[in-house]
This record gives C-alpha cells, sequence and structure tokens, in this order.
C-alpha cells in the first residue's frame, strides 16, 4: 500500500513538473488556443458562437487529451522501470490503475478550469458552461482512460505518437455523443451515459494496460 | 542436502519466430553462482529475464505444439534484477531519484560504498556510464533480496568498481543468496557453474 502512494506521488510529481515539461500545461494551452481561434475562423456574431461553442469546448478537449500520450508511458517501459516494479511484487495492473489517477489528475481538473476561460472567450452563458464543466467532469476520466490504453498498446511501437492519435479519436467518439449532447438536449441523461462511459472504461483500464504492458515485455 | 535456492526445469525462449534455446534446466544451492556464457543474441538476457519472472517460463506458444509446455521456475527467497537499465528519473538529482525506491523497497545502499556520495546532487542524465552502472548497483542493493541476476554487471565500470561488484557478489553468496551472471568480461565467481547457452540448442 506504501509503494502505491509513493508511486502516485512519483507519477504527478512528473506528470505536474520535471520530466514531463509540458505534459500538463501543453494540453491547456492547446485547449484554449483552439478556444481563441475559432471565432475568429466562423466570425463574432454571438449567438453563432453561444450556439456551437460548447461543441468546441468538447471537441478541444478530446484533441487536447491526443497530446500527453505519447510519453505517457514510453520511458518509464525504455528504462525498465516498470520492470522493476513487477520485480518487487507491485503489478503492472497496480501501476497503471495509479498512472490512470495521476494522469486523470494531471489532464481533468486543469482542462475543466481553463473552460471558464474559454466559456468566456466563446461567449457560453453560464447554464451552458455549467453543462459543459459536468460534462467535462464525466467524460475527462473515459478520455484519460482511453489515452493510458492507447499509450500501452503503442508503447512497443515505432510512430506510436502519430498512430496513437488515430487510434483515440475513433474510440472517444461516444465520450463526444453523449457529453456534447447533453449540451443541446439540456438534460443530466447526456451527462450520466458519460459518466458510465468512462466508468466502464476506467474499470478496464488496469486490466487492458496491464496486459499490454505484458505482452511489450515479451516482444 | 543443502538447501537449495533455485530450481528451473525445461526452460524455453522464443524471441519473435525464434527459438533461442530450449529444455534448460538449472538448479543452484543456496551461496552458488551461475556463470552464464555463450555469444551475443544466444538468448542471455532473456533467460535473466525469464528466471527474473519478467517473461514467461515455457512456450504455450500454437507455433511450437510439439515442444513442451511445462515449463517451471522456483525461487527460494526474493529475486532482484541489475540489467542494462537504470530506473531512476533522469531529471532529477541522484539523491532525490534514489529516494523513490528507498521508499519502496524500506532500504537502502553502503553510497559511500559504492562512490555516490559525491554524485548526489548530479542529474542523472548527467552521469557517466560507470556511474550509472554504480547507481543501478545502489538500487539493487538496497532492494534487499536474496538472490541476484546480474546482466553484465561490469559494463562500464573501472577497476575499483569491478573489485566491488566482485566483493558485493561474495557477500551476497555468503548470506545464502544465489548470483547468476551473464557477462562476457572475465569475473571473479568463485567456484560458480559456467553454463554456456550454445550446448542448449533446440
Amino acid at each position: 500500500m506504501s509503494s502505491v502512494v509513493t508511486l502516485l506521488r512519483r507519477d504527478l510529481a512528473n506528470l505536474f513538473g520535471g520530466a514531463g515539461r509540458g505534459a500538463t500545461l501543453m494540453p491547456v494551452l492547446f485547449f484554449l488556443a483552439v478556444a481563441m481561434l475559432y471565432p475568429f475562423a466562423v466570425g463574432p456574431a454571438p449567438e453563432l458562437l453561444a450556439r456551437t461553442g460548447g461543441g468546441i469546448v468538447w471537441v478541444a478537449a478530446l484533441l487536447a487529451a491526443i497530446l500527453p500520450l505519447d510519453r505517457l508511458l514510453a520511458r518509464d517501459v525504455e528504462r525498465g522501470f516498470f520492470d522493476q516494479l513487477v520485480l518487487r511484487g507491485v503489478a503492472d495492473e497496480v501501476t497503471i490503475a495509479v498512472r490512470l489517477l495521476a494522469h486523470w489528475l494531471s489532464f481533468g481538473p486543469p482542462l475543466m478550469l481553463a473552460a471558464v476561460p474559454a466559456a468566456g472567450l466563446l461567449g457560453l452563458d453560464g447554464a451552458t458552461l455549467r453543462t459543459v464543466e459536468l460534462g467535462l467532469l464525466a467524460g475527462t476520466p473515459g478520455l484519460a482512460a482511453i489515452g493510458l490504453i492507447i499509450a500501452a498498446l503503442t508503447v512497443g511501437l515505432r510512430g506510436g505518437a502519430a498512430l496513437s492519435g488515430l487510434l483515440l479519436i475513433p474510440l472517444a467518439v461516444p465520450l463526444l455523443v453523449f457529453g456534447a449532447g447533453a449540451l443541446s438536449t439540456g438534460g443530466d441523461a447526456g451527462i450520466a451515459l458519460t459518466a458510465a462511459i468512462s466508468l466502464v472504461l476506467a474499470a478496464i483500464t488496469p486490466f487492458a494496460g496491464g496486459a499490454a504492458l505484458r505482452a511489450a515485455r515479451e516482444g | 542436502m543443502e538447501a537449495s535456492g533455485l530450481t528451473a526445469w525445461e526452460l524455453f525462449c522464443r524471441r519473435g519466430d525464434r527459438l533461442l534455446f530450449g529444455s534448460l534446466d538449472l538448479w543452484a544451492d543456496k551461496g552458488a553462482a551461475i556463470h552464464l556464457v555463450g555469444p551475443n543474441g544466444i538468448g542471455k538476457t532473456s533467460l535473466l529475464r525469464i528466471l527474473a519472472g519478467l517473461l514467461p517460463p515455457s512456450l504455450t506458444h500454437f507455433e511450437h505444439p510439439e515442444l513442451p509446455a511445462r515449463g517451471s521456475l522456483s525461487w527460494q527467497g526474493s529475486v532482484g534484477l541489475l540489467d542494462g537499465n537504470l530506473p531512476l528519473d533522469e531529471h532529477l538529482s541522484l539523491g532525490r531519484a534514489l529516494k523513490f525506491w528507498r521508499a519502496v523497497d524500506g532500504g537502502t545502499a553502503d553510497l559511500d560504498r559504492l562512490g555516490l556520495r559525491p554524485l548526489l546532487e548530479i542529474p542523472v542524465r548527467f552521469l557517466s556510464t560507470g556511474q550509472r552502472k554504480r547507481a543501478a548497483l545502489a538500487c539493487l542493493v538496497g532492494q534487499g533480496v536474496d538472490h541476484w541476476l546480474l546482466d553484465e554487471p561490469l559494463n562500464g565500470l573501472d577497476s575499483d568498481g569491478v573489485t566491488l561488484v566482485e566483493s558485493l557478489i561474495a557477500e551476497r553468496r555468503a548470506a545464502g543468496g544465489v548470483v547468476v551472471v551473464a557477462s562476457h568480461q572475465p569475473i571473479a565467481l568463485p567456484g560458480a557453474e559456467v553454463i554456456d547457452l550454445r550446448d542448449h540448442p533446440r
């Protein structure tokens, strides 16, 4: 148990500072850049922005989820870090579960914070912002889980970074449909479905990711 | 009869489509040493990873239905592996990077003896090859396990370092540990059993 806490602290320190320099900041900046560019592209008409802005926030969040993937696991696999944890009796499933929590903490909450200035840039009203924030709260764990599974699957591949983007987009479509769908229906049903998808994804990630790490080890 | 530290039967190793070695039996009493030899690519590193439990000890591959899939491996005690990797965060200073493994293992190596004390403030990425090997040794010693698997432990080490590794191995064996070494460089392993993987083709 104490090794799990130690591992979580190390993962968080790496994702927020030092090693992954930018691993947390880059998706947020990318997210804000999309929100800033969109009014330039479609024109500043307030009613158009208010109607489509929530959807753009969701698309930006989905694309921002691709950015941290290439460095999420690759370096630790290269330097035999996971091997040494296995030798110390920490199963790959536990390692991946801890990494999922750390990855979501470094990705979800910063994105939800950035959604506030993004909503300002897009002229979203308070009710829409609330739906977007709830949707992101429900959806970002799912995005983090998909991203981590893909990072584990592509860890041994050349060009894995480019591939992971292509793999994430179709897999994230259900999250986008229900999460962004809640904006037009205005109901909480879409958000509840997004949360359900996220929970399922988060539950299978440790096992899928652990199996992928073992497969990469056996080459 | 002495207590056995390592028992392994019918080990097979496949990398890709190639069978590297097959039907390898290994056993070692407590305090014994095994020296693995053989040309590059024969499977020494793979064998060490099998012994570490990182690769399966048997072939359950459908491509080789004619081969037995009953490889078994058992250690009496805990095992540590020193391979070509350094499992430390490159951007941290050596002292802080080692602190992570100290927290996981609950023990630490004698840094003065390993010659690492003056390097604790230096980021891991600036360490030389020999210093990295010493840092990896610190992780292994700090792990406090019974048995050691060493993959080219002398790579990059100066003559002091070689003597240090040899004395660390001797101490581990004296404490009842089994030490399995794969090394191309001459290494003093008194009474070690030499296993040439060329004798175990498929």
